[in-house]
């Protein structure tokens, strides 16, 4: 398979027109403005759409009308374009529609900073907009998955029929590496019979909708739509390992994050600390299973992250607290270096297998 | 195992983000194992900027560089922050046309090669990136000759197809001048 | 023999609407060119949220059920989509001219090949009686008790003026339906509102002034009255923008 060097955020972009996507919505902002202009260059050639919309409250909402009509779609943002698309998104969940959602992530509140931040955590995995739902997301460690995951993540939105969040970070966005994309597919030639695309006088009309004005209905579908992501819960979850066989201290980290552990690891294995790490791929559904399992066998945990311990509370959850679990976080732009992670895997592995 | 770490810094402008990119370029060439991360946003646009470049013979970990073995400097503010973070026994590249103070450690080797003068004098003023990339491949051996040219076909798009011959002259003037 | 008959392109869903407003009169307006066209069958409907949210359940097309003033955002979708099917919108004055005004104004300057049906009342009727982006100074309504003020609520828009500024729009038109003689001018300017996009011509909107007996506190007579007394005055009726002409 041929590699070829590319940042991360035109891997996406490239990625998404290879899965046979042909729209997409977007405006401008950083760190990820680059799927735009890819999109910009490339979309005209093969009879796509790209559109700069108005701001990124239209760019969802035109990324609704497409996905009513069946076609695969997606859009691009950063933090605070994404909590302008919340809107949007949860309109998406409430009609049943699947759409990419991209979020590159730059340091927040507010307007922030525009360096790489993992602070949008509970925003995507706690369901990102009003009301009960999730959207699946996908979080990309490396070039190569932010190509693969952005086919996933249509998958996986189509299968369920729901949005999937590639929630990435501005490294992940702007740093090069080779990558092996992915194969080309046709855009799908038949609309999936939910599809609004006019009904030829055939059949009764279709109709995109999320109001439900009274209330049994409206409970009835919230619940089957639970029953769905049970079905997520079950069947999707992705996390990889990385020396976990004999691991004391658990690393839990993912994006970025997950990079710099992977060397800090390598610097405690040869100090003869017992370190591995479990990243989760998927962040909603989240590698509960996996994480609890480790709880029986490791001494500690260590999140690394970087927002204020986003991630922090969900290992908790999925472990039962019945280990310590230590954090190494920095935020606002900051990235932790391998040291500071190193010391933190010494700190947790002193000071969880003191606890034992 | 095979591994460089490497920091490419200056003032934006200077074309150091590309420096950065016929390494990464060249590392693909080879099949190595490599990142290339930029600093990014405003400071693009006239302040500082750097570049990240790691070739490996194994995955890459992190992609931030926090202790490089080689460093490449084009502006006194790059090397006053990165002097003190060169790992032990690693090598500094320095335009000494634009930086004129020397550096202060003993524990790694200091390459002083007027790059600017020497790209001005070739009558390519834009290209001290490359003489002062020249020097560092040639110095370091992190990546192959035929490579480096492969990587520069690559790079550089075809409608400017005129600048691989120059960039290539720079290059082989940092290798020849003898620091 | 048949005279008059329920359009095709209408359900037989009982409408909601209250008595003597205009929005039947209007769906069915849109219905009857549906019919007349011959695009029932590829034509998709955007409904917005206000008092005509439901319409979603009155038109026999495909539809879709948009955001609070996304509607045209929606629309743009769908036809860069389906470029071939035939796509409208039908929003309130709320929707449209207020929390949608950023959606209405991008797709009517990029000329985005849709049809708007743009129902301006004066008044946010479905929350029960707010004040408007549209409503008249002086007009009293719940959130304007003493009536708009322009100092503190500044001036009621003209959605077909402000648009007429840009180079986007094809087709820009103000009509009404308070009598059978407006009723049939609104239906000529609907349908060539449809047929323009039939015709690729581009962005075509029809603001329709319209009555709300519930909430202007009239009875149906007296609200149709008003719609001539007070609102034609402020906002006249007439071509604002028509690219073949």
């Amino acid at each position: 398979m041929e590699k070829v060097l590319m940042k991360g955020n035109e891997a996406i972009a490239e990625a998404a027109i290879r899965a046979g996507c042909r729209h997409y919505f977007g405006y401008p902002i950083t760190p990820q403005t680059e799927v735009a202009a890819y999109m910009a260059k490339r979309m005209p050639k093969i009879d796509g759409v790209f559109l700069q919309a108005e701001s990124e409250i239209a760019a969802i909402n035109m990324v609704y009308g497409v996905s009513a009509t069946g076609k695969r779609v997606m859009t691009s943002s950063s933090s605070p374009g994404i909590a302008l698309k919340t809107e949007g998104i949860s309109y998406l969940a409430g009609a049943d529609l699947p759409a990419l959602i991209v979020n590159v992530q730059r340091g927040g509140p507010g307007l922030g900073g525009i360096q790489p931040s993992q602070a949008d955590y509970f925003l995507a995995t706690r369901g990102p907009g009003h009301g009960d739902f999730h959207v699946l997301v996908l979080a990309p460690s490396s070039v190569q998955e932010m190509a693969d995951l952005t086919v996933r993540g249509f998958e996986l939105a189509e299968k369920y029929r729901m949005p999937a969040m590639l929630l990435a970070d501005g490294t992940m966005g702007q740093m090069m590496e080779p990558v092996v994309l992915p194969e080309e597919q046709k855009p799908a030639a038949k609309a999936p019979g939910w599809a609004v695309t006019g009904t030829e006088c055939k059949r009764p009309h279709n109709i995109a909708n999320s109001l439900y004005l009274s209330p049994a209905e409206l409970e009835r579908l919230n619940v089957e739509r639970f029953e769905r992501y049970a079905e997520v819960e079950k069947n999707e979850v992705m996390w990889e390992e990385f020396m976990m066989d004999d691991a004391e201290v658990c690393v839990v980290s993912c994006g970025i994050t997950a990079r710099v552990s992977r060397n800090a690891i390598i610097e405690a294995r040869a100090m003869g600390i017992k370190a591995g790490m479990i990243r989760p791929i998927t962040l909603w559904p989240f590698p509960k299973k996996p994480l609890l399992a480790a709880a029986d066998k490791v001494n500690a945990f260590l999140t690394v992250e970087l927002s204020m311990g986003q991630m922090h509370e969900d290992v908790e959850l999925a472990i039962r607290c019945k280990k310590p679990v230590y954090m190494c976080n920095r935020v606002g732009g900051m990235i932790p270096s391998p040291d500071e992670v190193l010391n933190s895997i010494k700190k947790a592995a002193e000071e969880g297998g003191k606890a034992q | 195992m095979r591994e460089n770490q490497i920091i490419i810094a200056g003032f934006g402008g200077q074309g150091l983000l590309f420096s950065g990119k016929v390494l990464a370029y060249a590392g693909l060439h080879e099949g190595r194992h490599l990142s290339w991360l930029p600093s990014y946003g405003p400071e693009m646009r006239g302040g500082t900027a750097n570049c990240n470049v790691i070739l490996s013979d194994r995955d890459v970990g992190s992609p931030i560089v926090t202790h490089p073995d080689i460093l490449m400097v084009m502006n006194t503010p790059s090397l006053d922050k990165y002097e003190d973070e060169v790992q032990p026994g690693g090598s500094i590249f320095i335009d000494s046309s634009l930086i004129t103070r020397k550096v202060r450690r003993t524990d790694v080797t200091a390459h002083y090669i007027p790059a600017t003068q020497i790209a001005v004098d070739l009558g390519l003023p834009t290209l001290a990136n490359m003489v002062l990339l020249g020097a560092l491949v040639k110095d370091t051996g992190c990546i192959e000759d035929e490579s480096l040219k492969a990587s520069l076909e690559q790079v550089i798009p075809a409608r400017r197809a005129n600048m691989l011959e120059l960039n290539l002259k720079a290059l082989q003037a940092g290798k020849d001048y003898d620091a | 023999m048949i005279v008059f008959e329920k359009p095709k392109s209408l359900t037989d869903a009982v409408m909601h609407y209250c008595p003597g407003c205009t929005h039947g009169i209007v769906h069915r307006l849109v219905a009857e060119t549906i019919d007349e066209l011959g695009i029932e069958g590829k034509t998709i409907g955007i409904a917005p949220v206000g008092c005509s949210v439901l319409a979603y359940n009155y038109f026999t097309c495909d539809m879709i059920e948009a955001a609070h003033g996304r509607a045209p955002a929606v629309a743009t979708g769908v036809k860069r989509s389906l470029p071939d099917n035939i796509v409208f919108t039908y929003q309130g004055d709320g929707d449209l001219a207020s929390i949608g005004m950023c959606e209405t104004i991008h797709s009517a300057a990029r000329g985005e090949n849709i049809t708007i049906i743009f129902i301006n009342n004066a008044i946010y009727g479905m929350t029960g009686g707010q004040m408007a982006p549209t409503s008249l100074i002086g007009q009293i309504t719940q959130t304007s008790p003493y009536g708009r003020n322009a100092d503190t609520q500044g001036y009621p828009i003209r959605v077909c003026e402000l648009l007429s500024e840009l180079d986007g729009p094809a087709y820009l038109e103000r009509v009404t339906v308070n009598s059978v003689p407006q009723v049939k001018n609104a239906k000529r300017a609907i349908k060539k509102a449809f047929q323009n996009q039939i015709d690729g011509k581009g962005f075509s909107l029809v603001e329709v002034l319209s009555s709300c007996p519930t909430n202007w506190g009239m009875t149906p007579q007296d609200a149709l009255k008003w719609i001539d007394e007070k609102m034609i005055p402020y906002y006249p009726l007439g071509v604002f923008k028509d690219k073949e002409g």
